[in-house]
């Protein structure tokens, strides 16, 4: 596996969380990683790139707050700075949401890319997350990223749209893509009614930066609008774990994922053909 | 792959379908085109030996392909039943 982590970029690094398919947790992993690196104390900015449904303000816990969202920067009807939304809970994070009333069309690659270039200058971190599809949106996400994290589940489904994203990404001059496997069920695994970790990676071919356990705290989490990581749960210390890992430190897989290890063993010896 | 009396889990069938079709996704290539391509390989090699045409398996192997090192390639796999079939000198 070859992980060429961008340590020679001193500057800020753009990172897209995107999947292909809805609902397998861009907007909770965006939430996290992004909260996790603002308790690293670096200077993170979210940017919410779905346009007309937006979530991340809610998973955050930040909707009541916004005044101003991506769309009106882009049209010039507020600055850069008004548009953000400080996180009083953790100093040097911050949201940038999306337009609900707008569509897809309302941005533009190129005014995105504009307005990464002006938020790198007071960031470490700026993480935008991706709506699900290939369409005018995603480009719009990818626009003025460098790196991405793809975040895919142990279905074929899921697996499959992240197949075409990857794709995608390589076809737009992406080097660094790394692959984050959520809501894995170790219990399902053993019994064979999952696809292991050890599988999704093997069929991706995209260096893993993390598994995250299926874990109902996430969904707790969410209802508070206060992202887990970093929390006393499996998912919490997940992505934690992930957290470390996206600034480039190599971080041991927790316990559920040494199971996980063994059993990719076992049924590594068992499967070759 | 194959166990005695086993029934394959879930977890295999789902892997075995997504390489499958994650083949056929990533070179633009349709289930039904590799089954044509399988027939028209059997026709050939059938003129030189006798083969046992229902289980050759082709598939196109995208390994590293993804990285740009190399190219992806089409294997076949193709059981031969005699190879001393007397067919060979008759196509002169």
């Amino acid at each position: 596996m070859d992980n060429q982590f961008s340590t020679e970029q001193k500057g800020s690094e753009v990172i897209v969380v995107t999947s292909g398919k809805g609902g397998v947790g861009k907007t909770t992993t965006t939430a996290n990683v992004g909260t996790g690196l603002a308790k690293l104390g670096k200077k993170v900015c979210l940017i919410d790139t779905d346009i007309g449904l937006r979530n991340l303000d809610v998973v955050m816990g930040l909707e009541n707050r916004i005044v101003y969202n991506l769309v009106d920067v882009v049209e010039g009807n507020c600055r850069v700075k008004q548009a953000l939304i400080r996180d009083k809970r953790h100093p040097g994070l911050y949201l940038m949401p999306s337009a609900q009333t707008r569509d897809k069309t309302a941005v533009t690659p190129g005014q995105m890319v504009k307005v990464i270039e002006h938020l790198k200058e007071q960031f470490d971190y700026i993480i935008l997350d991706c709506p699900a599809g290939i369409e005018q949106g995603f480009q719009n996400a990818i626009a003025g990223a460098d790196r991405a994290l793809v975040v895919t589940t142990p279905e074929v489904s899921a697996i499959r749209d992240a197949d075409r994203i990857i794709g995608l990404l390589e076809a737009n001059g992406f080097k660094q893509m790394d692959l984050i496997i959520n809501r894995l069920r170790m219990d399902m695994v053993r019994r064979g009614d999952m696809m292991s970790a050890q599988d999704v990676v093997d069929i991706l071919a995209i260096p893993l930066i993390g598994i995250v356990p299926d874990d109902e705290n996430v969904v707790v989490a969410t209802n508070q609008g206060e992202p887990l990581v970093g929390n006393d749960t499996p998912a919490g210390q997940a992505y934690a774990n992930v957290v470390q890992r996206v600034t480039g430190k190599d971080v041991p897989y927790l316990n559920f994922d040494k199971g996980i290890s063994f059993w990719m063993r076992v049924s590594g010896i068992f499967h070759k053909a | 792959m194959r166990y005695f009396f086993r029934k394959k889990s879930s977890r295999e069938v789902a892997r075995d379908r997504l390489k499958i079709l994650l083949i056929s996704d990533r070179v633009n290539c349709s289930p039904e085109m590799m089954e044509l391509i399988k027939a028209d390989i059997a026709k050939v090699i059938s003129k030189y030996m006798k083969i046992d045409a229902d289980n050759i398996e082709i598939q196109i192997n995208t390994k590293g392909a993804r990285s740009g090192r190399d190219k992806p390639s089409l294997y076949a796999n193709i059981p031969i039943v005699d190879v001393s079939s007397q067919d060979m000198t008759l196509n002169r």
